[in-house]
């Protein structure tokens, strides 16, 4: 966690320089920072406002989820996934149900595959609306935050309604779900889908034609397509330099090859780019809804699993297009009723990497920018 | 004590009329008045912001919040004064009362009114030019003496804004002052209240002067005071997201409430002077267009009116509170709060006070306008980056109010031209 | 240590021989699945591990579909076989996942040629699993990606406990973060890594948590009593 070499470059008392020289400046921003999303800690090296170098220093919200895995059973370990990503906590139980399904070989029922789609669209909604409130309130806009808080909290009633938690829903089972969708579940789904679109709407009015919020974001925090993949980054910020690539259409799981979808992508790579991907993203993520609301068949919603958990010795390796990125899940079983190993793929730990590419050379203002545009949640960077 | 009694019946301002008692007590009362209104405009940046974003704001003191700020400001002066260990003592202490000094020195040559000034300098727009400037000082000296990344990072991106606004709003306020010598006489004014008679003389107000060149040089101002006052979308200095809270970061209690305070007050009286150079300052609306003895007594009775609107508002919104003992002391309190205002309301009607506070109001509510375009560009704005700032200062508003400076000046002389062929001619 | 006991009563997995192979269990269709699923011709000749025990052996409950390893055929192994003969350990596909074991020496070498030549340029994950019974205690495991071909590959290698293993900061940039974790939660060093430091834990901790000897209650109490003055952080 600590940083010993970082301070060292600096060029402090060079010969030959006399006390008017400047030199760099040594900026501590976190892990106390109203606009580091958590306990990230940025330290930055700036001559004046320009940033000449990053170093991310993280780990504060370390728990140990992959120690912790190792010591519970499968089914125990389900509810600790959605404290890594706690804005998509649904996306890390569809990811991690996923891959202990495929290690015991269960087939998820189509009406549970179709509810989860609906529950982890709902939740990428939920988890771009907060990225939006924040990332604008970060280059200065307060307002948007409170709409899409808002809308988000509709999205939470309905996960409310239906497993009882709002936040950290442990909303899947493995083998399916638990409980059928409530009474009326899918009308207030469409409900809320026919109030989110002239609400995104509104959205775009705020920023997306606003000349302050343009020149903020577009050419901010480039970053090229070759360097995005170099980099692992996944998710929005991987589509926003112009990838195609959806783990939801390259690799389809949980049913996601019923729905009609497309993957909107950026041109540049910057700020802008990927703010519209992700506003687009979730128009898209209504459509999903729509149809699977629509389609939602018949059915049991739980796969015959047994109660107790022995999945063959083996290993897997499953991943997800949660709404920060690739979330994968490596399984490794020995046999036994607890994983031997489990090792989460965290998207932002690897898209937080590309943050000094991304800022180098720029200014502090686009930091923040930047910072917000990665959409981290360090509860998964550090898990 | 006849003349200090005398003073009443004068129509100057207690400098012109050379009563230091009277000046001092104008200073108390405009002192007094700045400080409710800064708390005033706490409660109503709240609120608003608060209505904008789909909540309600404060309503736990008082009804809808209205004793919030007694609430806040207690809260402010009770808690505990942190003096960063390695910060300069003397500077460290010194800044926020320098910055408050500064703020509400600009006050003594506002015009409220045809006599509510404490005096009527006839440097005065230069005087606010001067004094305003050197409120950077206080920032600078808070950032330096902090000791601490945040807060100089603030202070030079507030010396930078600050110096680089000010000329752009420099060159606005000349454009301005060259249009009060535009008149038979051929010479200008830089008195405050001399400006404003201009106004008053020349028939309209600025912005509408020289159509639209007294509109460009208001919208320069109107941005430049935005900047200069450290407010959204230029509110860089103390960027929350960036830099903590800018300059100020390391301040705690009351001395940080000396900042806020003085941020305010530098709002409302750049505000004052805005509406003093363009808006016809303390004139009433459309003195000429809609002149006479009855349109007189119409606009005279706009405050009792507005004071009456709310007293009705209040004293509805009393009887509509909900009938439950928890609320009992809520309601009591938006009673005797309307009946306040009535009363208010029912002396601003009285022929006496109808006269003499008009100016007041007017002024006010131009001001108060002004206060709620603030509120609204920090509930609509992103927040620019420093080279946009200092781009847009540099290359858009310094260019164009260079433009409007020359062209207003040619366009006098174009007048002044033909009044002397004129009169060559004749 | 209750790992530990679970550790010595059943063999770690990677030590099951790909053999096993019944043809029953065919995996569930994949996109990921590059196997031809062909069924198996011979035993790959480079799975010489020995087999474990027979009491120690898995019994998976009465499941009938139990999936199990397949080998991996196809041109990309065949060749790789080829050049470099008994250094591929293990070519093989498990529920329509491909991964290849590999040996230490030639790791970084299939490593760069799975980048340049297969286009696998997306590292997905790169990560370790402890297995303290075995000799060759850490498997690396390296998770690849090719955005031409849809296919993710694992490649697996074994290391001693002290031994490096080359970075692959140089082939993919995101291994940069990835091996600091690696290093952080296991004490594997990479070598040729630019600037490997702990990188979730603090920087003069003690212990990698990670590891199978590593109780899930232990903890750095000289560091915690020094740093955070209290007693304990449980």
């Amino acid at each position: 966690m600590s940083n010993s070499n970082f301070y060292d470059d600096a060029p402090v008392e060079a010969p030959g320089k006399t006390f008017l020289d400047s030199t760099e400046m040594v900026l501590n921003m976190g892990p106390q920072h109203p606009s580091t999303h958590g306990v990230l800690r940025v330290i930055l090296k700036l001559d004046g406002e320009k940033v000449l170098g990053t170093e991310c220093v993280i780990g504060y919200l370390h728990r140990g989820v992959e120690k912790i895995a190792e010591n519970r059973t499968y089914a125990q370990f389900n509810p600790y996934v959605d404290r890594m990503d706690y804005v998509a906590a649904v996306s890390n139980g569809l990811g991690y149900c996923g891959a202990v399904e495929k290690l015991i070989s269960a087939e998820v029922p189509k009406r549970a595959e179709y509810l989860r789609v609906i529950l982890t669209e709902l939740n990428r909604l939920a988890s771009h609306q907060v990225w939006l409130g924040t990332h604008a309130l970060d280059i200065g806009a307060i307002t948007p935050l409170f709409y899409t808080f808002r809308e988000r909290e509709e999205i939470l009633k309905i996960f409310e309604k239906y497993c009882g938690a709002r936040l950290t829903t442990h909303a899947f089972r493995i083998g399916g779900c638990q409980y059928d969708a409530y009474e009326g579940f899918d009308r207030e789904v469409l409900a809320f889908c026919d109030a989110q679109d002239p609400r995104l709407d509104e959205y775009e009015e705020l920023l997306t034609t606003n000349r302050i919020w343009v020149e903020r974001t577009k050419g901010v925090g480039i970053l090229s397509a070759e360097d995005a993949i170099a980099l692992g980054v996944t998710g929005p910020v991987l589509r926003g330099s112009g990838v195609r690539w959806d783990l939801r259409k390259a690799q389809p799981y949980c049913s996601y090859k019923d729905f009609d979808f497309e993957i909107p992508i950026g041109l540049t790579g910057d700020t802008f780019d990927r703010y519209v991907v992700r506003i687009q993203e979730m128009r898209q993520s209504l459509r999903i809804i729509r149809q699977a609301v629509a389609g939602l068949p018949e059915g049991p919603i739980m796969a015959k699993v047994p109660k107790v958990l022995k999945p063959p010795v083996g290993e897997v390796y499953h991943s997800i297009e949660a709404p920060k990125g690739e979330l994968g899940y490596y399984i490794v079983s020995d046999g036994s009723t607890q994983p031997y190993r489990v090792r989460v793929r965290p998207p932002s730990f690897v898209n937080l990497q590309a943050l000094d590419v991304m800022v180098r050379g720029r200014l502090v203002a686009d930091v923040v920018a930047v910072i917000g545009t990665l959409d981290i949640v360090l509860g998964e960077v550090d898990r | 004590m006849r003349p200090f009694l005398d003073y009443l019946h004068s129509s100057v301002t207690p400098g012109e009329y050379g009563s230091y008692l009277w000046a001092v007590i104008y200073i108390l009362i405009i002192f007094a008045v700045a400080s409710v209104a800064v708390m005033l405009m706490t409660w109503l940046e709240r609120k608003i912001l608060a209505h904008m974003q789909v909540r309600l704001g404060p309503m736990r003191v008082g009804p809808h919040g209205l004793l919030q700020p007694i609430a806040d400001a207690l809260k402010l002066l009770t808690k505990e004064d942190i003096l960063p260990d390695e910060a300069d003592k003397v500077v460290f202490w010194f800044a926020p009362v320098w910055v408050m000094m500064i703020a509400f020195l600009n006050y003594v040559v506002l015009p409220f009114g045809r006599t509510h000034a404490v005096t009527d300098m006839n440097i005065g727009i230069l005087f606010v030019l001067g004094v305003s400037s050197l409120s950077v000082l206080g920032v600078i000296m808070a950032g330096w003496s902090s000791n601490s990344h945040y807060p100089l990072m603030g202070a030079l991106r507030s010396s930078a804004q600050m110096v680089s606004y000010e000329v752009a709003m420099g060159l606005a306020i000349v454009s301005a002052v060259l249009m009060t010598s535009l008149n038979s006489t051929g010479t200008g004014t830089l008195s405050m209240i001399g400006i404003v008679e201009a106004q008053k003389a020349a028939g309209r107000w600025y912005i509408f002067s020289m159509f639209p060149l007294g509109l460009i040089a208001f919208l320069i101002f109107a941005i430049a005071m935005i900047a200069e006052t450290n407010r959204a979308p230029f509110d860089l200095p103390e960027a929350e997201s960036e830099l903590v809270a800018g300059f100020h970061t390391e301040y705690s209690g009351f001395r940080w409430s000396l900042f806020f305070l003085a941020e305010y007050a530098a709002m409302i009286g750049i505000s004052s002077v805005a509406v003093t150079l363009w808006l016809g300052g303390y004139l009433r609306p459309f003195p000429n267009l809609l002149s006479g003895h009855s349109w007189d007594l119409a606009f005279s009775l706009f405050p009792g009116l507005i004071f009456a609107g709310m007293a009705l508002m209040c004293l509805i919104g009393a009887a509509r509170m909900p009938k439950i003992p928890q609320m009992k002391v809520q309601t009591i309190g938006l009673w005797l709060f309307g009946g306040v205002i009535a009363l208010i309301a029912v002396v601003l009607f009285l022929p006496g006070v109808r006269e003499r506070v008009q100016d007041i109001f007017w002024f006010a509510a131009k001001v108060a306008a002004f206060m709620y375009l603030y509120i609204w560009y920090r509930g609509t704005f992103p927040r620019y980056r420093f080279d946009q700032l200092m781009k847009l200062g540099w290359k858009v508003l310094l260019p164009v109010s260079l433009a409007v400076l020359i062209l207003t000046a040619l366009v006098g002389i174009r007048q002044d031209l033909s009044t002397v062929l004129m009169g060559v001619l004749r | 240590m209750p790992d530990e006991t679970k550790d010595s009563q059943s063999p770690a997995p990677g030590q099951e021989s790909p053999k096993a192979a019944s043809g029953a269990g065919s995996s569930p269709a994949e996109s990921t699945s590059a196997a031809p699923a062909a069924p198996a011709p011979a035993a790959p000749s480079a799975a010489a591990k020995p087999a474990p025990a027979p009491a120690a052996a898995p019994k998976p409950p009465a499941r009938p579909a139990a999936p199990t390893p397949q080998p991996w055929e196809c041109e990309l192994t065949a060749q790789l076989k080829q050049t470099y003969g008994s250094g591929i350990r293990e070519a093989v596909t498990y529920v329509g996942q491909p991964y290849l074991v590999v040996d230490k020496s030639i790791a970084h070498d299939i490593l760069r040629l799975m980048r340049d030549d297969e286009k696998f340029d997306y590292l997905v994950d790169l990560t370790c699993v402890h297995y303290p019974a075995r000799e060759e205690q850490f498997e690396i495991v390296w998770i690849l990606y090719s955005f031409s071909q849809n296919i993710r590959v694992r490649v697996k290698t074994s290391i001693k406990d002290g031994e490096d293993v080359q970075s692959v900061c140089s082939l993919w940039t995101t291994a940069n973060w990835l091996e600091r974790e690696a290093y952080d939660m296991f004490g594997v060093k990479f070598a040729g890594h630019p600037d490997l430091r702990r990188i979730l834990l603090p920087e003069d901790w003690s212990g990698f948590p990670l590891r199978k000897d590593h109780g899930i209650l232990q903890q750095d109490t000289e560091w915690v009593h020094k740093n955070l003055g209290i007693e304990s952080a449980q």
